[in-house]
């Protein structure tokens, strides 16, 4: 991926960065059922 | 039980058995070869007995001894923290191993930071004779010269239990939450401050592990190298110093296992994730696939992503063999990040003939400190009452 200005660098990287971040919170709540669902309490 | 009865009927070394047990004849090989490399260096200098030059300043005195034992001694905040300050008393029997585990590993902070300084009588220079009050390094040799004051004050109570000191001892425990507190507050300052020292160093650190987050990153690994020691270190003692033990201390054995091991999967889950993040923000994708990255990889995937999902697992499947396991493999991982950063990583753009590789008299030195630490630590637990209440204070645990 080529960048010339610094507007086209954080457009890609924020935006990819921002995927990222909506992927983690889904894949958290994933790990927080597989983490928990067998506690007794 | 009382504490003679448990002293007296369960000593570590019975008085019939040998002094020549196969621990100590290593130990004392050890400490003896590091005695003599102590010589050496402080009449020959560094040049003496390590590999350092101009490009390579900081060696694996810093990068493992400093960095990796700085964080590895974060079990004693992580855990007094979850005891005093979120009201986890479940917990409370794996505090005094922590606190223990903290102190000596800061004090052995201390003194390995004297080989790589030298000069001893000047370790107080940093209050009485510089200017540089905005430096990094004057904030960590604030904060750990206040720390290790702090875990030493924590650590005092079970001493003066010991020595029979109940008036001084009731005092110090009073002092529990403002402590605990202070401890929590210089812990998250030089944690992080110790990766922000290499925030002045873009040029030499490889990108994959240089970020403007880099304190970020240190202080959330140092909470996983924190919940990961302790669980390590219970393991350890209770394969070695189970007849010290008193029966809360046995009950809660499991339970301190499998909430911390709960606790380092979901931070070890956030650290990977911020991780990736910082990859993003940064750009870097296109290292991966270079060597420098496949050892990212490494570390990423095997010590990180690895030790959180086994973690998970054993957690959830209350299975206490496979958190042991996995907490040797986080301890591990979190010593290779430090490694990484300070030694295999930096100085990237050297030629490999140029690159630092320990003398073998350094790695000497941190056997050394470290064995001094496992003896140390022998020593108090056998003596003082860490993995089991005094019979004396027993209703005021």
């Amino acid at each position: 991926m080529e960048f010339y200005t610094l507007q086209e660098f954080l457009t890609y990287t924020k935006g990819i960065a921002y995927l990222l971040i909506v992927a983690i919170l889904v894949s958290v709540t994933g790990f927080w059922l597989f983490l928990t669902d067998r506690d007794e309490d | 039980m009382s504490e003679e009865a448990v002293l007296n009927t369960n000593p570590i070394t019975p008085p019939a058995q040998s002094l020549y047990t196969p621990f100590n004849v290593v130990a004392g090989i050890i400490l003896i070869v590091g005695f003599i490399v102590t010589i050496l260096r402080f009449t020959g200098g560094l040049g003496a007995v390590t590999n350092l030059n101009d490009n390579y300043p900081w060696g694996i005195w810093i990068g493992f001894d400093l960095l990796a034992g700085v964080a590895l001694a974060a079990g004693g905040f992580v855990t007094s923290a979850a005891v005093y300050i979120f009201g986890m008393k479940r917990y409370h029997s794996a505090v005094r191993p922590a606190i223990l585990t903290g102190f000596l590993g800061y004090a052995l902070v201390v003194i390995a930071l004297h080989y790589d300084v030298g000069r001893p009588w000047r370790l107080p220079y940093p209050f009485i004779a510089q200017q540089g009050t905005t430096s990094i390094l004057f904030e960590v040799a604030a904060c750990v010269a206040l720390y290790l004051t702090v875990l030493f004050i924590e650590f005092s109570p079970a001493a003066m239990e010991w020595l029979g000191l109940r008036r001084a001892r009731n005092i110090v425990i009073k002092l529990t939450m403002v402590l605990t507190i202070f401890g929590v507050i210089l812990s998250t300052l030089h944690q992080s401050s110790l990766g922000a020292m290499f925030l002045i160093a873009p040029s030499k650190l490889h990108p994959l592990w240089y970020s403007s987050h880099l304190p970020v990153y240190f202080f959330i690994s140092s909470i996983i190298a924190g919940l990961s020691m302790v669980i390590f270190e219970s393991s350890l003692s209770h394969r070695y110093f189970a007849h010290k033990m008193d029966q809360t201390h046995l009950d809660e054995k499991e339970g301190v296992a499998f909430g911390f091991a709960k606790a380092a999967a979901l931070v070890l889950f956030g650290y990977f994730a911020i991780k990736v993040v910082g990859i993003a923000m940064d750009n870097n994708w296109h290292y991966l696939t270079t060597g420098y990255g496949a050892w990212f990889l490494v570390e990423m995937l095997g010590f990180v992503a690895l030790p959180c999902f086994l973690y998970a697992v054993g957690a959830r499947e209350k299975n206490l063999n496979l958190i042991k396991w996995t907490s040797a493999l986080a301890v591990l991982g979190i010593v290779l990040n430090r490694l990484n950063i300070c030694v295999i990583a930096f100085n990237y753009h050297l030629p490999s003939d140029e690159k630092y590789v320990p003398h073998w008299m350094e790695i000497a030195i941190s056997l050394f400190v470290v064995t001094l630490g496992v003896v140390a630590f022998r020593f108090i637990v056998t003596r003082m009452p860490i993995l089991y209440a005094h019979p004396d204070y027993q209703e005021e645990h």
